[in-house]
């Protein structure tokens, strides 16, 4: 006897399973909710019952005995003392025993038959009845970390698809033949393959196909907002819960990382052809991968310390574990591309100065200038812009001060202004810092906070208040220069603006102070002046953005190329991906053509 | 990485120059600007205005005066040893134009940037005439190379330890009655010195350059940590300075944004001792 680790996936709610003799409701070792469970103890031989991928739903619970017998005596009815095996029927693939469960989806009930070998899949249904129970799973949430204790910590806080409810999420995909994921996500990943693969059990082929056309999986697994795009499309999204594909494809990167399957494509170098790439946040990344593959020369110029950009100075531990980023920038520098740090363009070489070295660049510097409301009192001790907050925990890791030499500001009630992702980071993150209260303000409500659905939430749990409609009007300093409350007025929404929101109109005399001895400013980012101040040539909008060629990415400079936050303002890392890659085509149709 | 290739302690070894090897900063860098350093993987970024620098040898020089755990751990280091990371040129080079007579006036480690300034000044071809203090004798740095470049030295000591004894503001008293034909004046050292200093010039309506050193993270103008308050209106110190008016600039708040963090300073210092 051996105990067998089954693989089993929770079949949750559809599975009542009905005697197929007397009709009357089978077993029912029912755990909480409708989970109905079956206990196997396999013996190593072929009679070992195979438990089909509709019915590994059940949990393991009693104990199979060796003789082919045996098995069946498990499966008889209590009621009516019959075995649900069906003698009469044997598989058609194996010829083996089968077992006839009947089962209810959307009140409808559907017998079928399963095969009681181990490895064959043989089943009954077909192909709309299997469809109706698919659609009967439902979406698989993500373990989490407890939200009592992830504030004391800067542990991520989803721990991820677990392969068990990984497998059955991937089974809710319905592979629709014009699937309309892929239009929705910005580099056009082959979304249905990956999620057939992973139904298959073959997580490093799937990740291999997420790579083809995205370098950064696990990070994208993490903070595209899928709800807006992928996810947003899909077609079970308008019936029920769409597929979770970002948490798919998470799950899928964070296998291949942790299991070290991540695999190097041999690049055939071009001679001679350099392009330089400018910041290495997700669209630098991506621009410079496509590139490397293609056999061009890269060398990525960033400014900081360390590559990744917004991957490492803005977005929190919590949400992006460092080591995570690192290891896909160490992907892309074993691919052979070249990055040099501490170089900031503009200051040390200027554009020009680029091109007589490079064939092409791509400047990918995001929106890095914080954005201030210029009201009185901004410059009061402990009032920080959301970049300089963030960029002290995050990149300098004041959090683990003094093990880490950056100090970490003290606040105990902190009120963030903006209601963005980068809001919410700043929230949780100064909660994860100690503070005891910290309030959101925002000036419209909580419908048109532009922060991800799964952010607020997980803000709210975390305990975080939310000052809506509300806006700062000054900040009130002590003696020694220090905040200690913020003037707010409270609004009201009138009609729709050019952006399409609705217009926040303050209300005269509805003016209140809100105590608090930090303020973090997160109402957005400006384009950064430092590169432009040595390349006037540059044509730029009226709001300082670089203007370019939507369909090549090209700047009014010949072999100049830029992409991401500096041509659209602040957005999201798929969309700089996105963008990247865009240039990266271009940029090879252009050099080769030029030789 | 960056090595150290020479190094220098002075005023009894609570400032140290050193050299460090960056050809591709030292081929860039003017006067007025400044670098960020880290000196180790757990280090902070600090910002320090570059005192000279060798085209030529590839090479940049900074003085600091040791104040916390950063700039002790920096002196920690030897010829040989290296930085983990500089990153620079940044801020924008000091306006030197070719006025006629320029008043520089250094305080303390502010000496070190004064020198690199009236370098370029000189270069331009301005009468220079220099005012430099410290507390003491001792403290006094840079005498003989600001000797060299200066058309008129003139030392400050707070206890009359050597030259005159007073502050830097007594001197520039003195010049401002004496001479008509003074066009700039250009300070740098102690916040309370150019505090102090614009408020005489600006009663005689001079001109008056500062180099301001606020608390910064990147210095690219991305945390905005450094901000100041120049004629009523904020800037960003690392990327609109570090030079500003100095009859605009509100050092009363500066004064009190650089002490943000003294109490964190401290733990740190007293972490790092146990």
């Amino acid at each position: 006897m051996l105990d067998y680790d089954v693989k089993y996936l929770k079949f949750k709610t559809y599975l009542s399973t009905y005697c197929p003799h007397c009709h009357t409701s089978f077993n029912v070792k029912q755990k909480d909710h409708d989970i109905i469970s079956f206990k196997a103890k396999y013996h190593q031989q072929d009679m070992d019952l195979h438990l089909s991928p509709y019915l590994d739903v059940f949990e393991v619970e009693s104990s199979l005995a060796i003789e082919q017998d045996d098995v069946l005596d498990d499966l008889i009815c209590p009621h009516c003392k019959k075995s649900i095996v069906d003698l009469a029927r044997p598989c058609e693939e194996c010829g083996s025993h089968t077992a006839k469960v009947i089962i209810s989806a959307y009140s409808k009930l559907i017998p079928f038959f399963i095969c009681l070998k181990y490895g064959c899949e043989w089943h009954g249904l077909t192909k709309a009845d299997e469809r109706t129970i698919k659609l009967k799973i439902p979406r698989q949430e993500m373990p989490e970390q407890d939200q009592k204790l992830r504030i004391h910590n800067f542990i991520e806080v989803p721990y991820g698809l677990t392969t068990e409810l990984a497998l059955l999420e991937a089974g809710r995909c319905l592979q629709c033949k014009a699937p309309k994921c892929v239009e929705g996500c910005p580099v056009n990943i082959d979304i249905p393959t990956f999620v057939r693969l992973i139904t298959e059990e073959r997580f490093d082929e799937a990740a291999k196909k997420i790579r083809e056309r995205n370098i950064l999986p696990a990070v994208c697994g993490r903070v595209c907002p899928q709800e807006d795009q992928c996810e947003g499309k899909c077609v079970l999204g308008t019936r029920d819960n769409p597929v979770a594909i970002g948490n798919l494809e998470r799950f899928v990167a964070d296998y291949e990382r942790k299991m070290d399957l991540i695999k190097i494509p041999a690049v055939k170098k071009i001679p001679n052809k350099r392009v330089a790439v400018i910041g290495s946040g997700p669209g630098g990344l991506t621009c410079a991968a496509d590139l490397t593959l293609l056999g061009y020369s890269v060398t990525i110029f960033e400014a900081l310390h360390q590559t990744g950009g917004v991957l490492v100075y803005g977005i929190p531990e919590f949400r992006l574990p460092k080591s995570i980023v690192e290891s896909e920038i160490e992907y892309l520098k074993k691919m052979g591309c070249k990055v040099e740090l501490n170089h900031i363009i503009g200051t040390i070489y200027t554009v020009d100065e680029l091109l007589e070295n490079f064939n092409a660049v791509y400047i990918g510097v995001g929106a890095g200038l914080p954005s201030f409301m210029n009201i009185d009192g901004e410059n009061l001790n402990n009032v920080f812009s959301a970049n300089e907050y963030l960029t002290r925990i995050n990149l300098m890791k004041a959090y683990r001060f003094p093990e880490y030499d950056t100090p970490k500001p003290i606040g105990n009630r902190v009120a963030v202004i903006g209601g963005g992702n980068v809001a919410m980071d700043c929230a949780r993150t100064s909660l994860r810092c100690g503070a005891s209260e910290v309030t959101i303000i925002y000036r419209r409500s909580r419908k048109e906070l532009p922060a991800r659905e799964e952010e607020i939430i997980h803000a709210e749990q975390e305990g975080i208040k939310f000052k809506l409609l509300t806006n700062p009007v000054r900040y009130i300093g002590n003696d020694l220069n220090w905040v200690k409350g913020a003037e707010c007025v409270e609004m009201k929404l009138g009609e729709p603006d050019e952006s399409g929101r609705r217009r926040p109109i303050p209300l005269e005399g509805s003016n209140f102070t809100y105590a608090c001895d930090m303020v973090l400013v997160a109402i957005g980012n400006g384009p950064n002046p430092v590169i432009f101040n040595t390349a006037p040539q540059l044509n730029r909008n009226k709001w300082g953005y670089v203007e370019v060629n939507p369909e090549t990415m090209e700047t009014s400079l010949e072999f100049v190329y830029a992409g991401g936050d500096i041509v659209t303002g602040s957005a999201t890392v798929i969309q700089a991906m996105g963008a990247g890659r865009i240039a990266a085509n271009s940029i090879h149709k252009k050099l080769s053509a030029s030789t | 990485m960056f090595e150290i290739i020479r190094k220098q302690e002075m005023a009894k070894g609570t400032i140290v120059r050193i050299d460090i090897a960056a050809p591709k900063i030292a081929a860039k860098i003017k006067a007025g600007q400044f670098i960020i350093l880290r000196v180790n993987e757990t280090g902070e970024r600090i910002p320090i205005t570059v005192a000279d620098v060798d085209k030529f040898g590839g090479s940049i020089t900074i003085i600091y005066q040791v104040v916390g755990k950063t700039t002790a751990l920096l002196r920690s280091l030897e010829t040989g040893q290296f930085i983990r990371d500089l990153v620079g040129p940044l801020g924008r080079p000091a306006h030197v134009d070719k006025v006629g007579t320029v008043i520089a006036i250094g305080g303390g480690t502010g000496i070190a940037i004064l020198h690199h300034v009236v370098k370029a000044m000189k270069e331009a071809g301005n009468f220079v005439i220099s005012i430099i203090g410290a507390r003491e004798k001792d403290m006094l740095i840079l005498q003989d190379e600001m000797d060299l470049i200066s058309d008129e030295l003139v030392i400050v000591t707070d206890d009359g330890s050597y030259g005159q004894r007073g502050f830097v503001t007594d001197p520039l008293n003195k010049y401002i009655q004496e001479r008509s034909d003074i066009k700039l004046i250009y300070a740098i050292g102690p916040i309370i010195m150019m505090k102090n200093v614009c408020k005489i010039t600006g009663k005689a309506k001079l001109p008056t350059m500062v180099s301001l050193n606020p608390v910064m993270i990147d210095g690219t103008g991305m945390c905005g940590g450094c901000r100041v308050r120049v004629g009523g209106k904020t800037q960003f110190c690392c990327v609109d300075g570090p030079d500003f008016d100095g009859h605009q600039v509100d050092f009363d708040e500066l004064e009190k944004r650089n002490s943000m963090y003294l109490k964190q300073e401290k733990d740190s210092l007293l972490f790092s001792i146990r």
